[in-house]
């Protein structure tokens, strides 16, 4: 399918969807809530088929965190991003999509242990990479280290 | 007991000079121990130096070639870093057994050398039921291996520690009834005798077909019990890290180093005496000269040993299961029937 | 009396490090292996021994910066990752490289694979037992390095891509060495058959061997030759040409197997391809110019790119999104490892300690690029 198609096939389903196409890919942006159903459909729709979950990218866009989700088909070779964001920066909360895509599950235990985004149905959430005595979360924004940080 | 009949002058000369015969005997046995275990230190030096450099060859490098010439002396170097070298070990080690196990196992290698005859004159201890007494004595060494890896408190060690004694105890039956096959073609335990039958044809010619399958099911049983490769996962140093010898430091871990090759020269010589003849010559071209049997001994095993080493260098290692299906499933088996075929060739007298 | 025995034994789960100090690993992975007696029941992972943040020191770098740090990643295959940031950066800009580039671009990347595969073979035959096929590996790669060596000015992390171009023209010698090298290569890669591939006990270890299917691939997110095992088509060169791909002929490996031997024979096979692919460049590199001119202060224009090249281990992707500054927002690696690693625990569910370590290497981690 091309980017128009998806458009137009995804704005069917919900209405609060938002659409950019700066960069590489189709990207779509979707509320917390709709992901996981939003992400379901989009790998069982057979005109969609994205079954390759290939690159999770956890983000700190300054107000709020989120995750931006690459998405392939290896049936149409159709490329599409997700991406979810939420203002909540104390406690943050995702659907997990590792029951989707078990590419997920190592992916988000990265983006929990360097953006500290909690996601719900993740059965296994550990600090895979900081170790657990590690405070804070070192990729967002505003995390500071006096000592391992040197800025320019 | 002891064959030292070449020796005769030396017993005469040493008897003059002390004047007892209680005190020439004990002296006498003090040099021969002193004698055998500077071989031992000897042949182990330069098995693991052959080692070395044949690995070398195996695989386009040259090996060690700085220390004396030829890389002669890098083992002797070796030897005396270990030497050196501080004994470490794990806290919770259990102590005593912990420094017990290396000399259990030096010592049955040490011990079981005592049977091998080296050539007509230089054999210590020619038992009647020598091939026996080097089965019995030689399988002693798997304990210290099991106790090096339960006394080492590392699970590493220990995993190493329980596959050989699933291993050995598998391969342990392979060897014994290879022996039983020869022992029914020879009629004799006692390893002089059976060297002394193979005067005029080697045992692998004897028994022909039989002998063969024998042969080449020793060979494998005896790769098997020394723990090298394609059966080396006692230590498997990809999977175990260095096996039930990962907490060894210094001379404790060269003593396990040393009695595994020292135990494949000891495999070989009895593959040697077994098949080939011991310190024979060939078609006893050199059968009046003195000492030339310690020549020809050498020769075979070097030849056996040479073949164990093209083994390691060639062959990827087995994974548990296959090397118990391997023992279980294909070669006790083909011992069994090759033990009926045996006694059926001497009974019908289709022996050379 | 066996009541007894179960009524007064006391079992427990087995747990075992494997690593991070552990010659099968390839580096500092820890592996907690949950054993009942040999066979591995669940094996939960621990990363980050050689983590070194480089995504968010990509976050304080210019894009012309943040390409050396690349090397870092997946050393074994840099000059892909150096591609992957260059092509990226430069489809963000507009920049059109000249044909040169493009063609010595292809043809690092296959130099680089081979050296990877090389050097892969050789320790998966280690893994497995076999000493000898290490130096049989490294006996070519060091060719390979030696080539590197004379026209980037290093032999590992190259570091030979900018943005717009290469770091400097091709050596003199390069052409003739390349030539001598494919003429050696193809002499010397049955040799690699000859002493491992036909073995039996290799064989015995490897087949049947983490087995995953075709499915299971692509969602647990596999690519490179550890999915192609599985018959995913995946390769990146095929699917999403980049550089000078379109222009050459080569046939995407793929075996249905799924198992670490048909890994190990599409890794095999793939040295031969890069082969062909290299025979078929080498004496069509076109003249031009090796670099376009950039300007010195490069700001992408605002929003997320990404760019997939084939690295020696699977697809590796980099994902920039850019607000606009000189300096980017937020860069994301794709480790193809990382990503690999994630199906370990599907691939190595009830099999033997041996086979953990078969599979690990029939997967070819490199640790660096696992952690970042």
């Amino acid at each position: 399918m091309t980017n128009e198609e998806l458009k137009n096939k995804l704005s069917g389903w919900y209405n609060d969807l938002r659409f950019t196409e700066t960069g590489t890919y189709l990207n779509v942006e979707v509320s917390p809530k709709n992901l996981k159903s939003l992400a379901e459909k989009l790998k069982s729709d057979p005109d969609c088929a994205f079954n390759y979950l290939f690159c999770y990218t956890g983000v700190d866009f300054g107000e709020e965190l989120g995750v931006m989700v690459h998405l392939e088909s290896t049936a149409f070779r159709h490329i599409l991003v997700l991406t979810t964001k939420t203002s909540d920066r104390e406690n943050p909360e995702l659907d997990s999509l590792h029951e989707i895509w078990p590419a997920a599950f190592l992916q988000e235990m990265e983006v929990f242990d360097f953006f500290g985004i909690k996601f719900k149905g993740h059965p296994h959430l550990k600090r895979l990479f900081m170790g657990e005595e590690w405070k804070g979360y070192p990729l967002r924004k505003d995390y500071v280290d006096n000592v391992n940080m040197i800025i320019r | 007991m002891i064959i030292l009949s070449n020796f005769s002058n030396i017993h005469q000369w040493l008897l003059g000079l002390i004047q007892n015969a209680v005190a020439t005997r004990v002296v006498e046995l003090t040099i021969i121990a002193l004698a055998y275990l500077a071989a031992f230190a000897l042949i182990g030096l330069l098995l693991v130096l052959a080692e070395r450099r044949i690995a070398a060859f195996f695989q386009l490098r040259l090996g060690p070639n700085r220390v004396g010439p030829w890389g002669l002396f890098q083992t002797v170097a070796d030897a005396l870093k270990l030497v050196s070298k501080e004994l470490t070990g794990t806290v919770k080690a259990d102590k005593f057994l912990y420094g017990l196990a290396p000399y259990f196992v030096i010592i049955t290698a040490l011990v079981s050398m005592s049977i091998i005859p080296f050539s007509k004159e230089v054999q210590v201890f020619d038992i009647n039921i020598g091939i026996f007494f080097f089965i019995s004595v030689s399988s002693l060494g798997v304990i210290g291996i099991f106790l090096a890896g339960w006394s080492s408190n590392n699970k590493y060690s220990l995993i190493g520690g329980m596959r050989t004694g699933i291993q050995m105890v598998s391969y342990e039956l392979s060897v014994g009834m290879v022996v039983v096959t020869m022992v029914i073609l020879s009629g004799t335990l006692q390893l002089s005798q059976i060297v002394a039958l193979q005067q005029h044809t080697w045992f692998i010619f004897q028994g022909h077909v039989s002998a063969i399958i024998a042969f080449m099911v020793m060979m494998i049983a005896s790769t098997a019990e020394t723990n090298r490769t394609p059966f080396d996962l006692v230590e498997a140093e990809s999977e175990l890290g260095a096996g039930f010898h990962t907490e060894y430091s210094g001379m404790n871990f060269a003593y396990f180093f040393l009695s595994e090759f020292m135990n494949m020269f000891l495999s070989a010589s009895i593959i040697v005496v077994l098949f080939f003849g011991g310190w024979l010559s060939p078609f006893g071209i050199t059968a009046g000269i003195p000492f030339m049997g310690l020549f020809w001994f050498i020769l075979k095993v070097s030849v056996v040993i040479f073949i164990f080493m093209w083994f390691r260098w060639t062959f990827p290692r087995l994974r548990i299961d296959q090397i118990l299906t391997l023992e279980w499933k294909y070669l006790l088996p083909i011992n069994m029937v090759n033990i009926v075929l045996m006694a059926a060739l001497v009974w019908l007298g289709l022996t050379f | 009396m066996g009541e007894f025995l179960t009524d007064n034994i006391k079992t427990q789960e087995y747990f075992l490090n494997m690593g991070p100090q552990h010659p099968a690993t390839h580096g500092v992975l820890r592996l907690l292996l949950q054993l009942n007696g040999e066979i591995v029941e669940n094996i939960d992972m621990d990363l980050g021994y050689v983590h070194r943040s480089i995504e968010k020191m990509c976050e304080h770098d210019t894009y012309q910066q943040i390409i050396h740090l690349t090397d870092r990643l997946d050393y074994l295959s840099s000059h892909m990752n150096n591609e992957a940031v260059a092509l990226a950066v430069e489809k963000g800009l507009g920049i059109e490289v000249p044909d040169r580039v493009k063609v010595i671009r292809t043809m690092m990347s296959e130099l680089t694979r081979f050296a990877s595969h090389a050097l892969w073979y050789g320790v998966n035959a280690m893994d497995i037992g076999a000493i000898t096929p290490f130096m049989y590996g490294f006996r070519e790669r060091e060719l390979i390095n030696d080539i590197m060596e004379e026209t980037c000015g290093a032999r590992l992390t190259m570091n030979y891509n900018k943005v717009g171009g290469v770091r400097y023209d091709l050596h003199p010698n390069f052409q003739k060495k390349v030539k001598d090298f494919i003429k050696h290569a193809r002499k010397k890669l049955p040799d690699y058959d000859a002493v491992l591939s036909n073995n039996i006990i290799f064989k015995k270890r490897m087949k049947n061997v983490g087995f995953i299917d075709k499915d299971n691939a692509v969602l647990y997110g596999l690519s490179g030759p550890t999915a192609r095992g599985s018959g995913v088509s995946c390769d990146v060169r095929k699917v999403h040409p980049y550089s000078a791909y379109d222009r050459v002929q080569f046939n995407e490996i793929t075996f249905t197997e799924g198992d670490s031997y048909a890994r190990y024979r599409v890794r095999i096979r793939e040295m031969w391809e890069s082969l062909s692919i290299l025979e078929q460049l080498v004496d069509n590199i076109p003249e031009g110019d090796y670099k376009v001119k950039t300007k010195a202060v490069l700001k992408l224009p605002e929003g997320s790119y990404y760019q997939k090249v084939e690295s020696a281990r699977g697809e590796f992707g980099v994902h920039i999104l850019s607000r606009g500054d000189k300096l980017p927002y937020r860069v994301k690696f794709r480790s193809p490892n990382f990503a690999n690693l994630s199906a370990l625990n599907k691939m190595a569910k009830g099999v033997k300690i041996a086979d953990v370590v078969a599979i690990l290497s029939s997967i070819d981690i490199v640790v660096p690029d696992i952690d970042r």
